[in-house]
Order: C-alpha cells, then structure tokens, then sequence
C-alpha cells in the first residue's frame, strides 16, 4: 500500500495495520525533517505531490518489492504540506517471514520512492532563502553553492 | 489547434503563477508544448531535467497531445 497523506503519520497505528502471524520480522524506516542540508541550516519544508500519479508509481514500486523479495506485508505513506523540524515526512514499514527480506524491501521502498515518486520538496532556509531541492540550473547560486 | 487541461506543481507552478490553465495549442507533442511554454515563461529547467505526464501517467516526449488530455510536467522530484 502507497499513499500521499496531508496529515500527519501516526507510526504506532501504521505498524499495527501490518500485523500478521506470518511475519517474523518487520522493519521501519522513518523519514524525519532536519535541521540542515548541504551545510544550510533549515527551519522547515513543504512537500508537494501530484498524488494520482505518486500513488500509481507507489503501488508499482511496492509490487516491485514484492517480487524482488519474499516479504508479508509493505507500507509507504508521504506527507504533503507545510512540516516542521522534527516532523515525519515518510514512513516505511515491511514485514516478512525472516529479517533480510525486510530490511531490503524496506531499503529498496524509500529508495525508489525518493527516485522515482512525483514528490517535490521546498527548503526554507534561516538566512530567509527557499530553494526546491534538485531543481537548482545553471547560474543559480545554490546551484553554485553545491558544486 | 487543441485544448488541454494543464496543471503545475512545484517550481513550474511557481514559475507559472498558476496551478492549473486550460490552453490552446498548435504544439503537436508534449515536448513541443513544453517548450512553448518554457518560452513564454521562462521556466528555468531545461526539458531534459523534466518528464512528462499524459492523463495521470508519464509518457515519453514525442506522444502526441489529443484534444481535453490533462498534461503534468514533471520537475526533478525529492521525496523523503
């Protein structure tokens, strides 16, 4: 199950949605805002999504994870909206009969997601600058900043 | 000349200073379509840093617009 969400993400209730006697193991990731990027500090974000496509394009890469590797159950929910420091952005949870197939299918969700999902995130900086994270283009300064 | 239904999401949206239009257009394709609008706007991403979308799903560049399709471009994304 993908989905864009515009609350928050209750973990607790979402690891308890993949309850099953078949799995022996299950592996989360969470994806918290923080308070720097690049060496920038960062006060907040916004996420933006165009949720019919990132739902489509989430459901094949958990039916992806599911053939790569023999796992139960597997959950991917992202946040739109204004965050915080702090706040979770995204969460990820896979069970499986034995640990390996979790943690790779768990690895193989956030990381295809964060490729692949039409997903978009704006920084907000201390100094007061925003910046859309991948779309800098030549001559912008945080463009330059980075290189 | 066709109508479609155009949203705008992230930087395009900013861009833009819209969400969404309805535009009429002689551009045959989606890439024809990007790059008139990435000239009268001046979108800063060049057309190989975006994909685009047709109807809820993404297509490659030469696909042909139909008339009343829903057209998406999509910037570079950062989810996580």
């Amino acid at each position: 199950m993908f989905s864009i969400s515009s609350d928050s993400l209750q973990p607790a209730a979402l690891a308890r949605s993949l309850a099953d006697a078949h799995a022996g193991a299950c592996v989360t990731f969470e994806g918290w805002v923080r308070n720097h990027n690049d060496g920038r500090p960062v006060l907040a974000l916004d996420y933006e999504a165009y949720a019919p496509l990132a739902e489509k394009e989430g459901a094949r890469i958990v039916a992806e994870a599911r053939e790569k590797f023999p796992i139960v159950g597997a959950v991917c929910i992202h946040r739109t909206g204004a965050l915080r420091l702090g706040d979770l952005a995204v969460w990820v949870g896979v069970t499986a009969a034995h640990r390996a197939a979790a943690f790779d299918a768990c690895r193989y969700l956030i990381d295809e997601t964060k490729a692949r999902v039409p997903i978009w995130k704006k920084e907000h900086y201390a100094d007061g600058a925003t910046a859309w994270i991948n779309c800098a283009t030549r001559g912008d300064h945080a463009a330059v900043a980075k290189i | 000349m066709i109508t479609v239904n155009i949203q705008y999401f992230a930087i395009l949206r900013e861009q833009r200073g819209l969400a969404r239009e309805t535009l009429v257009t002689p551009a045959p394709t989606a890439a024809a379509l990007y790059e008139e609008l990435r000239a009268r706007h001046n979108f800063s991403l060049p057309q190989d840093r975006v994909r685009a979308a047709l109807d809820e799903e993404f297509v490659p560049w030469d696909t042909p617009l139909r008339e009343g399709q829903t057209v998406v471009f999509i910037p570079p994304v950062a989810g996580g």
